[in-house]
């Protein structure tokens, strides 16, 4: 896409700046400010997430209960999984959808901008709420990320848990909104929405998505809230109540949650890959259409979650075939970014190779996947490690390897500095190592049986234990390289040039690096 | 320097040395030893190899684009965003291939929703407990009720915390009881639970079905091979979700009628025991391997409790000086929380002599009424309350 823009670069800003010190980020209204609380609160929750995660790790390092009783186990393994999904991915979207989307389609801001602010306070709040749990007595939630009822109706502490979730869903939806109004009304002339940007696209989508099953999630943890404090039985058996509804209802939130996680990532890669290919991406309106049928089609899958609680065969066999359905869409959008790269210029900067690692490793993911969709074999796979291992592919090197990417990608624009290209590789080849040492031996665990959540396991399953924990104290340790590469930048660097990128092409790469504090004031004409 | 050299070469080694050892090829689904279970296992390797074969395609293209194209070699960027023909071939395809792989995976699920009862077959209840299984042979009666015992898990304590001694060969897949079943017969498990969900899982029969409270899911097997089969709880159900593991002893017909009439001999002698007069001694002596097994999990050894979780038995108000409300507490469990009912689990010996312990220990003799309970105590209760 080529777009005319009026002259931007160096104008005069009739705007007052940014205020300054802490007020500035507490009261900000600024899109570019508030993307960068977001990608800073996410980048803390992933080390903190992180850090339970190593915590996990070496005690499953060898058989045995080295390190910890199973209580606390649990509470890692649960706290781990809340922290990285809903302070960790989730949010690092919402910030890069806050930097990029007004740039990307030539708007001066988001269109709510003090909801904006609202939407960020509150993550910070709902994540205090939730670890305060860690110093009262009966300590942090440990039922799962899943909270299955009536494991999670009889636990310590529950109610902490249901109201940060329900502040955090405030958050969410109130950023897709915002999203959605932003990109709905405030296009630049002539950006029609076939012409817009994929990661817009993807977020437009992804939007809807969570609009759609926040609600969901909150009716979920409210039903718990009853039954555990208020003499409801929804879940309980003993009380008329039907434990199984409670899948049914987190798992309509739960499978769209997953892609909500995975879609703004397609947008980037494919942002990424068409750029460093030095070519225009292969067959956009075909990933706009593929995209969509995905989120269409995440709604009438999520009792694959579901296969052994004894559903009517005829269900098993919809939600089998309903399942493998998913798969073609996302092939195309696979065969689209290798079409891409055929017959480009190609190079490697770090950010293609992560793109290029998430593009190989989420494939892998999606393999499994397949797997799991086939239902008789989905009774041997169902909640072992091989599970794990599909759902670390597509989150890993998948949601969060495009985070990489597109951090690496767009930190020239927004601090003006390059980041160091050398220490930029070595960060990629040392996750992307760390990366397949975890997760690959845990295919291997899983299918010969070694069942997840678990604290201690039978001997057999010793070796290929100790080489994921050893990958992932490798991942671990990486990211604290990332963390000096990004904060070096911020600071220094070599000026980037408003393109950054020879061949990168779209509205962002017009304004100055770093962008001004206001971009777009007259929106430019889109061609 | 040589030592640093030593540590070097371990470094290296420790690989090699694991790849060498015996277990590593213990990567892949078990095939197992029923029918279903082979079929199970030849559609996980079919996906499988089909997943392969489509990796290596997509990736082989994808790489060698990588290497012809990039730019050193390739100044000029072709600019071409669309092929019809291709996009309609990578869109039929794995169409063709999906319904490929979907028609004998629905066949094989077909087969394995087969649940009737079949002539000669047995059933078995199969309940889940916080942290344990309990098997109901709905069949064989023994006395004038089903034949029904518990699965505990026996690894001592020693092995797993701290590992304070040497682990033996079935670490964490060893239990007191296992069931037993015939080989050749149909059985059919019919899985439900006592409190949260669980799931049974034996991966030799292809069987997960989760144990849901208020629901009876139904998995029927039937095992060609006899031997001992080990399996898993496979649903978080709190803290001791990792020690409930499944023995199946898979046993010849014959084999399998001795051993109910072993369990109907059993019976009648534990009818005598309650019988008899005891002593505190021998009541201790009991209740303390008892308490060990079946109560330290929650309560703890030292009866302190975890606070927010289970409390304190040691200095208890009920356990010092409430007899009565104390066995009411075992035989009925408290509704709503994880204290279950172990009515069905101890017999009147045992809970006889559990009581007494937690009476006795940790100092409650000396701070409460010092009471003793025996078995008769118990035979009584169950009488007034049918
Ligand atoms: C699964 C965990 C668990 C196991 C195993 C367990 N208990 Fe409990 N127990 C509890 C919980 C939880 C409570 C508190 C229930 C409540 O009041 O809500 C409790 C309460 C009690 C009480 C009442 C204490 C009081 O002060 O009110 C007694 C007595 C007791 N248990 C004895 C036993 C004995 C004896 C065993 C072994 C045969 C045992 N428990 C096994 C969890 C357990
Ligand atoms: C080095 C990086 C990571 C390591 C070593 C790691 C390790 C683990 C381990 C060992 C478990 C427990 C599995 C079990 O016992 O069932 C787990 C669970 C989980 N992880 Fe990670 N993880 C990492 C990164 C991530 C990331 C980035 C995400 C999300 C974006 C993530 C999401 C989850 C989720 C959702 C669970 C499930 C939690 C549950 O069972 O309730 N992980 N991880
Ligand atoms: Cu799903
Ligand atoms: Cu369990």
């Amino acid at each position: 896409m080529s777009a005319v823009v009026e002259n931007h670069n160096h104008h005069d800003d009739h705007h007052h700046g940014p205020k300054k010190g802490i007020m500035r980020w507490l009261t900000t209204t600024n899109h570019k400010d508030i993307g960068t609380l977001y990608l800073w609160f996410s980048f803390a929750a992933f080390l903190l997430g992180g850090a339970f995660a190593m915590g996990i790790r070496a005690e499953l390092f060898e058989p045995g209960l080295q390190l910890m009783d199973p209580i606390r186990y649990n509470q890692l393994v649960t706290m781990h999984g809340l922290i990285m999904i809903f302070g960790g991915v989730m949010p690092a979207f919402v910030g890069l959808a806050n930097w990029l989307i007004p740039l990307q389609i030539g708007a001066p801001d988001m269109a709510m901008p003090r909801m904006n602010n609202l939407s960020f306070w509150l993550l910070p709040t709902a994540f205090a709420i939730l670890l305060s749990t860690a110093f009262m007595e009966g300590g942090m939630p440990g039922f799962g990320w899943t909270f299955y009822a009536p494991l999670s109706t009889n636990y310590p502490n529950v109610a902490y848990f249901v109201f940060a979730i329900h502040i955090m869903g405030a958050s969410s939806i109130m950023g897709s909104i915002n999203v959605i109004v932003t990109i709905m009304n405030m296009r630049a002339p002539g950006m029609t929405l076939m012409k817009m940007p994929l990661f817009v696209w993807s977020w437009l989508i992804t939007a809807y998505l969570l609009i759609a099953v926040m609600p969901v999630l909150a009716g979920a943890v409210t039903m718990l809230l009853m039954d555990a404090y208020f003499g409801t039985s929804f879940f309980d058996a003993a009380g008329g109540g039907d434990p199984v509804l409670f899948q049914h209802v987190f798992w309509f939130f739960g499978h769209p949650e997953v892609y909500i996680m995975i879609l703004p990532a397609f947008g980037i890669t494919s942002h990424i890959i068409s750029t460093f290919s030095r070519k225009p991406l292969f067959g956009h309106s075909s990933m706009v259409y593929a995209m969509v049928s995905i989120a269409v089609l995440s709604f009438v899958v999520w009792a694959h979650h579901m296969f052994t609680v004894g559903m009517p065969l005829v269900a098993e066999l919809f939600f089998m075939w309903a399942t493998m359905l998913i798969a073609i869409p996302t092939g195309v959008k696979v065969f689209n970014w290798c079409a891409t790269i055929f017959k480009g210029s190609i190079t490697y900067e770090t950010p293609m190779l992560f793109s290029i690692a998430f593009v190989v490793l989420f494939t892998i993911g999606g393999f499994s996947g397949l797997m799991l969709a086939i239902t008789p074999a989905d009774f041997q796979y169902h909640d072992t490690y091989f599970v794990v291992a599909h759902f670390h592919y597509v989150l890993v090197p998948g949601a969060v390897f495009s985070i990489m990417a597109a951090v690496y990608y767009w930190l020239p624009k927004w601090t003006g500095n390059m980041y160091d290209e050398k220490m930029g590789r070595l960060h990629f080849w040392l996750s992307f190592a760390g990366v397949n040492i975890t997760f690959f031996p845990q295919h291997f665990v899983g299918l010969a049986g070694m069942p997840r959540r678990y604290a201690d396991y039978a001997l057999q399953f010793a070796e290929w234990n100790a080489v994921s924990s050893v990958g992932a104290f490798l991942f671990g340790l990486s990211q604290l390289l990332f963390l000096y590469i990004v904060v070096k930048t911020v600071f220094a660097g070599k000026k980037a040039t408003p393109q950054v990128w020879d061949g990168a092409d779209g509205l962002e790469w017009t304004v100055d690096s770093p962008a001004p504090y206001h971009t777009f004031d007259v929106p430019p004409k889109v061609k | 320097m040589a030592y640093m050299k030593n540590k070097l070469w371990a470094l290296i080694l420790y690989p090699i040395s694991l790849f060498m050892s015996a277990d590593w090829l213990d990567v892949n689904m078990p095939v197992g030893v029923t029918d279903i279970s082979k079929e199970v296992f030849g559609l996980h390797m079919a996906i499988f190899f089909v997943v392969v074969a489509i990796g290596v395609i997509v990736f082989g293209v994808l790489f060698w684009s990588m290497w012809k194209y990039r730019r050193s070699n390739n100044k000029k960027p072709a600019t071409f965003t669309e092929n019809h023909t291709v996009e309609i071939l990578w869109t039929i395809i794995p169409t063709l291939i999906l319904i490929a792989m979907a028609v004998p995976a629905s066949i094989t699920l077909k087969k394995i929703y087969d649940h009737e009862a079949e002539e000669g077959g047995i059933d078995i209840q199969v309940v889940g407990w916080q942290w344990k299984w309990q098997y109901k042979y709905l069949d064989e009666q023994v006395g004038n009720k089903p034949l029904s015992f518990f699965s505990n898990l026996t690894t001592p304590p020693d092995q797993y915390e701290f590992n304070r001694v040497e682990k033996t060969e079935n670490y964490l897949l060893e239990v007191d009881e296992p069931v037993v079943i015939p080989v050749d017969t149909p059985v059919r498990f019919l899985i439900t639970s006592n409190d949260v969900i669980h799931s049974w899982y034996m991966s030799d029969f292809a069987v997960k079905q989760d144990a849901i409270p208020g629901f009876i899911n139904v998995a029927k097997t039937k095992v060609n091979v006899p031997g001992i089969y080990r399996g898993n709880c496979t649903e978080l159900c709190g803290e001791r979700h990792a020690y409930m593991p499944i023995v199946v002893k898979a046993v010849t017909q014959e084999e399998y009628q001795e051993w109910l009439q072993q369990k109907r001999d059993l019976a009648e002698q534990i009818a005598y025991l309650t019988e008899k007069e005891w002593t505190s001694e021998e009541l201790l002596a009991t209740g303390e391997e008892i308490y060990e097994t079946r109560c330290a999990a929650c309560h703890q050894t030292n009866g302190a409790g975890i606070a927010g979780f289970y409390p304190a038995l040691a200095g208890s108000d009920v356990v010092m000086n409430d007899k009565a409300k104390q066995i009411e507490i075992l035989m009925e469990g408290i509704r709503g929380s994880q204290m279950q009912s172990f009515a069905e689990q101890l017999n009147e010996v045992e809970m006889a002599s559990v009581i007494t312990f937690t009476r006795l220990a940790w100092g409650n003799e000396r701070s409460g009424d010092g009471e003793i309970v025996i078995p008769k105590d118990i035979v009584e209760y169950k009488e007034t309350n049918l």
